[in-house]
């Protein structure tokens, strides 16, 4: 999808969302693919806490905040309600956060695609419960330093690595799930819009770099988020018809190290530890390549 | 459509809604103030590729006759816009 | 027609004759027969609604929440653990002013688990903002459902409603109930329309949070709306009369009240139990009478006083209670006599406790020791000081 086919219209806008957020431009970018006839369910998170002050509210569609577990659970319902009353062309969007996702909401989106409802959920992953002042989730990656993983002498932040959020999804048979990263957005978009022509559940997992909480520039948020992938520590994946596929293999990798010593979360890793997530990086790769043809 | 500025008013008690439900897009205050650096663009040097629009986190950004143009009301100055610039055509200065 | 029902089949079949459009429900014990009964009539045709399978009674909450957003009309129901799970559900619609009515089946919470009827359960969640009725018996409890949606949906209440069955006792009792037909029903219950929903023309941004400058407002109207309720009720049982010929009371139901020396305050199925034990000593010249409470919100402070007049003491009987204190139902009723200026003594009896039965011997004593003057709190059958 060109730039100019999106929606001119913005359904995100005027938030109070941190300087250069990530998470508020996934959710920006997913309404203008899905545009006036969506309806976007959002939970208690950065998201919601940023645009949803009455009387400031930033939706320009209609949006609700859900309970921070129930973002998929509303979702089954306001699709319900709204086919009950006769709608057939609109799109019911979950845009929730990681902890929102892969902690406290785990088990109403893996309800919703088991009862195959016809949603879409995106998950804007900051790597951190960001809102609350950057806590560990499970989507939070090893080594990362946040205020409940603190970079002490005893131990280095996370000690978990990153919850498989794509392959737990993925492993209900979901008719769509990908990744993505607003670093890439244009590959964003076009899964968004290739899930919003998917009927059943569809589900989007997309890095979204919080400069706050992942100490770097509030101008370098696209950068780094396209580093990461280009380094390998994110990947570009689509799964569907059962079928797992890598939209985008980097080849040879820019510099792990160099993207992880310019976060202020990785500042405390020996080069040990960066070792061992070049490892694990490595490993992961191995399958994919081998696997996600 | 894309939340708008609405006159800046207290609101009484009757204008509270029962419920939580309320006009989408109602924008009562605006982002400039939080900017410590502003984005200029060159108009010369920009091709309206639509870089800055796509990345914006704001959606402040929009192209106008293939240049782009910055709402300065809702823009935060956060630089993704002068950074994804392929012309170099976007400077952050200090003057807000 | 007439047939023959437990609580729970009588209260699917109330909730038939609403017509809802999405139901969202997780089982749970004594709930499960309503959800297997709507299952049925969804899958016979009887009943044209989304029958959603979720997977907690966190989740059927969150779901009935969405489908009420989206404009139509929801049920759910649970009991004990799953009404707990739904807490945080139940302030987040009652907040939102979204009228889903649901059906709890009165259980006893754990520990030590127990799936036996008490009011622990909805008693302990009193202040979550819902509409809180309690059936005594299988036709109110249908009527319940149809008067439930009637209230809740009504524009100057926009508010959800809680009716309570006790668990077994009344959810999985059978009783002859009479089923209204479909037209009448549809005569009393309006379709439900709102603006408090999604709108494509219109856009709506819903569930926003308000900050200490409109916030107390919110909350305000959330409680003017219990306000207004008590004639909506009113309103609502002279119509259900006029169409159905079943005549309801309002707020409370009375017994034998207006020259009761002694009288048993309490609710839900013991309320039968009680007026037997007060005909009985009737007949052996003691003043006795019963109020039973229809409603624990809005709650019927006024009306118990009145019912109360110059009664020389007065005892709750409630199956419940407020750890440190004393029934959840005795504290309200106290301070709402107190407010009217009843002087008379008020005494609290703990009963029914995780589906303990509670004997006609037990209402006997409940009635001497109020006549005597006893404890403030007592927990029948624990003898003496237990300490």
């Amino acid at each position: 999808m060109r730039a100019d086919q999106l929606d001119k219209n913005e359904y995100f806008y005027g938030h109070k969302a941190c300087a250069g957020c990530g998470g508020s431009l996934a959710v920006r970018a997913a309404l203008k693919v899905l545009g006036e006839r969506s309806i976007a369910v959002l939970p208690a998170g950065c998201m919601s806490a940023v645009g949803f002050n009455f009387p400031q509210l930033c939706f320009g569609n209609n949006a609700i905040i859900s309970m921070f577990a129930g973002t998929a659970s509303m979702l089954t319902g306001v699709e319900a309600g709204m086919r009950r009353r006769g709608y057939k062309d609109f799109h019911a969007v979950g845009l929730a956060g990681d902890g929102g996702t892969a902690d406290i909401g785990i088990q109403a989106l893996s309800g919703a695609i088991d009862r195959g409802d016809d949603i879409l959920y995106i998950c804007y992953d900051n790597e951190a419960y960001m809102n609350t002042g950057i806590q560990k989730s499970g989507l939070t990656p090893y080594g990362a330093r946040t205020t409940t993983t603190p970079a002490g002498r005893n131990i280095r932040g996370n000690i978990r690595p990153k919850k498989n959020m794509f392959e737990i999804v993925a492993a209900h048979d979901i008719p769509y799930a990908a990744t993505a990263t607003v670093g890439y957005i244009n590959d964003f978009i076009d899964k968004v819009e290739k899930a919003s022509k998917i009927r059943g559940t569809k589900f989007i997992h997309v890095i979204a770099p919080c400069p706050t909480g992942w100490g770097i520039p509030v101008s370098d948020t696209i950068e780094v988020a396209r580093e990461m992938a280009d380094c390998g520590l994110w990947y570009l994946a689509e799964y569907e018809n059962g079928k797992f596929t890598l939209d985008r293999d980097p080849g040879e990798f820019k510099s792990a190290e160099a993207h992880l010593r310019r976060q202020g979360r990785f500042k405390h890793l020996t080069d040990e530890d960066i070792d061992l997530i070049i490892k694990s990086r490595d490993e992961k790769w191995e399958k994919i390549r081998r696997e996600w043809k | 459509m894309r939340p708008y500025l609405r006159d800046k008013k207290t609101f009484t008690f009757e204008e509270i809604p029962e419920d939580t439900c309320f006009e989408a897009g109602y924008l009562v205050t605006e982002n400039s103030g939080w900017r410590s650096v502003t984005p200029k663009i060159d108009a010369q040097a920009c091709i309206g590729c639509s870089q800055c629009y796509l990345y914006c986190p704001d959606g402040v950004i929009t192209i106008q006759d293939k240049k782009a143009v910055i709402d300065y009301d809702f823009c935060k100055g956060c630089g993704i816009c002068s950074k994804i610039c392929p012309k170099n055509a976007i400077e952050m200065e200090r003057a807000i | 027609m007439r047939r023959f029902l437990s609580g729970d089949e009588a209260f699917a079949e109330g909730v038939r004759l609403a017509a809802p459009e999405v139901i969202s429900a997780y089982p749970i014990t004594p709930q499960t027969v309503v959800v297997e009964k709507l299952s049925e009539m969804v899958e016979d045709g009887s009943l044209d609604a989304e029958y959603i399978h979720v997977e907690s009674e966190h989740s059927a909450l969150s779901c009935a929440i969405g489908a009420s957003a989206a404009g139509v009309r929801t049920f759910t129901a649970t009991s004990s653990q799953g009404l707990l799970y739904m807490a945080e559900g139940l302030v987040y619609a009652s907040g939102g002013r979204f009228p889903i009515v649901m059906m709890n089946a009165d259980r006893s919470t754990a520990l030590p688990w127990n799936i036996y009827g008490d009011q622990r359960d909805s008693l302990a969640l009193l202040d979550t903002g819902w509409i809180q009725a309690y059936a005594e018996n299988a036709q109110e409890a249908l009527d319940m459902a149809l008067m439930a949606y009637r209230i809740a949906e009504d524009s100057r209440v926009s508010t959800p409603f809680m009716v309570n069955l006790d668990g077994f006792i009344l959810t999985h009792t059978y009783e002859t109930v009479d089923i209204p037909d479909e037209e009448q029903a549809r005569a009393f219950l309006p379709p439900y329309e709102t603006e408090n929903r999604f709108d494509f023309d219109s856009p709506k941004n819903i569930g926003f949070s308000a900050g200490p400058e409109t916030n107390y407002i919110f909350k305000y109207k959330e409680h003017a709306a219990f306000e207004r309720a008590v004639g909506v009720i009113e309103e609502s049982e002279r119509s259900f009369a006029g169409i159905f010929g079943r005549k309801y009371s309002g707020l409370i139901d009375t017994y034998l009240t207006d020259d009761a020396d002694y009288i048993i305050v309490t609710l839900g199925t013991i309320a039968g139990l009680c007026r037997d034990v007060a005909d009985k000593l009737r007949s052996q010249g003691i003043k006795a009478g019963v109020i039973r409470l229809r409603y624990v919100r809005p709650f019927p402070g006024k009306e118990i006083a009145a019912a109360v007049g110059s009664a020389k003491a007065i005892a709750v009987l409630e199956k419940d209670i407020s750890f440190g204190n004393a029934g959840t139902v005795y504290t309200n009723v106290a301070a709402a006599l107190q407010w009217a200026g009843v002087t008379a003594p008020v005494y609290n009896f703990i009963g029914g406790l995780g589906g303990k039965d509670i004997s006609s011997d037990d209402v006997r004593r409940i009635y001497d020791d109020t006549a005597k003057g006893t404890d403030r709190v007592t927990f029948i059958g624990i003898e003496g000081d237990a300490q």
